[in-house]
């Protein structure tokens, strides 16, 4: 293959940023992805085929066959999982990566996210630090990420957030039903209630029209095209620019390291499971915490006998995702009103600032509810069969609500994700190996968030009322984050401020994997803006012929 | 590559993880027998069963059972023929009271206990998932839980 200026492995969140930004900046780029491109007409409707509901199979990969994983359970036995079974903490393999079928929420993190360590102190057992950049160096790129790609939403009404200097691009959908409902309620209880910021058009923009409210949102590619992810905003730009070339069904083995231990470029596998080599002046890592973590280690030589950037053995550590937690409510009449996307409302009422608790959560009503879904979502006391349940589901199916939120956890450092001595996958490659627990400490925050979920139920009007509290075990999921963490001293994180490796100057990992903490949010804006600010640093190095 | 490439790629996804459902001649089963097909369905009409509205014996649970059993449930084969089995050969023709008696002590057995959960949990699946997997048959549970169907599309 032809030597290019720049490989980017993984076109998810932060990879199709980044080959943007590098194709516009006249790099030559090669953006690889390990699963297909789906058009907006493979939106198909499948309540038990999608990337939420997986019973019958991921609907955008990875498939099961190809991609085991093993996870370690609390008791220390390892299992082999497939990819749509429990355990494996999925994040879709597609063009797009997770933000083709996510639910699309578009939070900015609030400014003591980033100062963790500073605002709450040591907490024992956490490797809680803070992030070495701010919520004002990320500012400017937040603002582009909500241009570029595109959000709805109005945060006017959140005093929390922390400053911005432009508006949203686009004005909110239309409340539904649990948004009229939730709304003045939580005014009377002297919260903060606002429009969720979304990745969605709610009027036309880009060129794409807005979402038509169908039932079929998160988990599911939008049949409209009217949710904005990298595939049908920044990967199409790259493309256009005519400097980048995107390879899909390409699944990379390892990153070359010359004698001088710089990068060379990559080893992987083709569409035909043929070998190639594509020699490159440097290589950005964007596959998801998981697979991110799984590459570099598995890039041993003579030079990295631990793999890349694992000199202390940071890589993997920190795994993290979001313990959701939160409240259902049966109301006095119907609020089931089938308008997508569902999840309107949110309060940033108890992200901070809880007492006793190092931080906190963000809660929101849910997404729109599909009917095998409520089956899950049952209270406790009613009966798992027979006529009770049934008779549940007829009554209480359209009267329902739910408010939750995804705790920002404690990250550990025994939380992780390593390599398996012996499994490996259909390329021979070994695979990602999970194991860890939660920071009891996440547990109590998640406790805390879903009793004050349960008191807005209450006060909107709910009957009866039952919580969604935090189970054992580590989380990752759609928000993975953590394991290439970002610091200043290379003793303790993975790569510096700018995203770079720290021993591999020509090496950089940008996605959610160099997240320090997770915020009480869904982390996909804040991977785009990092993007686009990792490649700024990226581009000005390069005009320096730096990496050459 | 083409944009069509990118389409016909797509197309086959859409179709992954399990290639197609196995043809069968009308009226028949395609891994259960029908001996095995008159016990699940029975079981299954415990689970969620026929009132005002259809229960799982209308929605064709059965059938969404034994299409998944020759192609995403596969695995789970012998797993089923063992249940089945454990249920007995006698249990369709039982009076009510009995079915649930052994029902229940299915569900209490740590021998069975995971089969029977599973088998909860693909009823729900075949009754509140989607027609288009053999089971919801006129999309009755939809209709039971008043949800719009086909979906009305294009409100703002």
């Amino acid at each position: 293959m032809k030597r290019v200026n720049a490989v980017v492995i993984g076109a998810g969140a932060g990879g199709g940023v980044v080959a943007k930004e590098l194709a516009e900046a006249g790099l030559s780029v090669v953006l690889l992805e390990r699963g297909k491109w789906y058009t907006p007409f493979d939106g198909r409707k499948d309540d038990l085929r999608n990337q939420r509901t997986t019973v019958l199979g991921n609907a955008f990969g990875p498939d099961d066959a190809r991609n085991p994983r093993v996870a370690v359970d609390l008791q220390g036995r390892a299992h082999l999982v497939r990819a749509s079974g429990p355990g494996y903490s999925n994040n879709a393999a597609c063009v797009g990566g997770g933000t083709l079928s996510y639910g699309a929420m578009a939070w900015r993190y609030m400014e003591r996210d980033f100062r963790m360590r500073s605002t709450y102190g040591q907490v024992a057992g956490s490797t809680l630090a803070d992030w070495p950049i701010s919520y004002d160096d990320l500012e400017p790129y937040y603002e582009k990420a909500e241009w570029e790609i595109g959000v709805s939403g109005d945060d006017s009404g959140n005093p929390f957030r922390g400053p911005r200097r432009k508006p949203l691009p686009m004005p909110p959908l239309a409340p539904n039903r649990e948004f009229e409902i939730l709304y003045p309620a939580a005014k009377r209880l002297g919260l903060h209630p606002f429009h969720i910021p979304m990745l969605r058009n709610s009027v036309p923009y880009n060129g794409r029209g807005p979402c038509m409210r169908c039932r079929w949102c998160v988990g599911f590619a939008c049949e409209v095209n009217a949710k904005c992810g990298t595939q049908n905003t920044v990967i199409p730009k790259a493309l256009a620019t005519g400097n980048c070339e995107l390879r899909t069904e390409c699944m990379t083995r390892l990153i070359l390291t010359d004698a001088r231990g710089r990068t060379a470029g990559i080893e992987y596998f083709d569409a035909r499971g043929r070998l190639q080599r594509q020699d490159a002046d440097l290589v950005v890592v964007a596959c998801g915490a998981v697979e991110s973590a799984r590459l570099l280690l598995n890039s041993r030589s003579a030079l990295f006998p631990h793999g890349l950037g694992n000199r202390y053995d940071w890589v993997g550590r920190n795994l993290q995702g979001h313990c959701y937690t939160g409240a259902f409510g049966i109301l006095p009449e119907d609020v089931y009103d089938d308008l997508g996307p569902g999840a309107s409302i949110a309060i940033c009422d108890y992200n901070h600032g809880n007492p006793g608790l190092a931080g906190g959560a963000m809660l929101a009503n849910e997404f729109i509810r599909l009917p095998y879904q409520f089956v899950g979502m049952l209270p406790p006391e009613v009966p798992q069969w027979g006529p009770e349940h049934k008779d549940f589901m007829r009554r209480y199916f359209r009267r329902t609500v739910a408010v939750q939120g995804p705790t920002q956890e404690m990250p550990m450092f025994s939380a992780r994700a390593d390599v398996d001595p012996t499994v490996r996958d259909y390329w021979g490659i070994p695979v990602a190996r999970l194991s860890g627990d939660k920071h009891p400490h996440t547990i109590e925050i998640g406790t805390f968030t879903a009793g004050k979920a349960e008191e807005w139920l209450r006060e909107a009007g709910a009957v009866r009322t039952w919580k969604k509290l935090p189970g054992p075990g580590f989380t990752g999921g759609q928000h993975q984050a953590g394991t290439c963490r970002m610091g200043d001293d290379p003793k303790t994180s993975v790569v510096n401020r700018n995203c770079q490796v720290h021993e591999i100057d020509n090496l950089f990992v940008i996605d959610a994997s160099v997240h320090v903490t997770n915020g009480g949010f869904n982390p996909v804006l804040t991977i785009m803006a990092n993007a686009y600010r990792a490649s700024d640093f990226l581009i000005k190095g390069w005009k320096g012929t730096r990496y050459r | 590559m083409d944009r069509r490439r990118f389409f016909v790629a797509g197309l086959a996804g859409a179709a992954a993880g399990c290639a197609r459902y196995e043809k069968r001649p009308p009226g028949a089963w395609r891994f259960l027998t029908a001996e095995e097909a008159r016990i699940l369905e029975a079981a299954c009409a415990h689970i969620i069963p026929e009132d005002r509205d259809p229960g799982a014996k209308t929605a064709g649970v059965a059938i969404y059972i034994d299409r998944q059993l020759t192609c995403f449930y596969k695995p789970l084969q012998k797993t089923y023929r063992q249940g089945i089995a454990a249920l007995g050969r006698d249990f369709a023709d039982l009076p009510t009271a009995a079915q649930l008696a052994r029902l229940r002590r299915l569900e209490q057995d740590p021998a069975t206990k995971a089969f029977f959960e599973m088998l909860v949990a693909h009823t729900m699946q075949g009754f509140y998932g989607d027609p288009r997997h053999g089971g919801n048959r006129g999309r009755v549970s939809w209709k039971m839980l008043g949800v719009a169907s086909p979906p009305v599309r294009g409100r703002a």
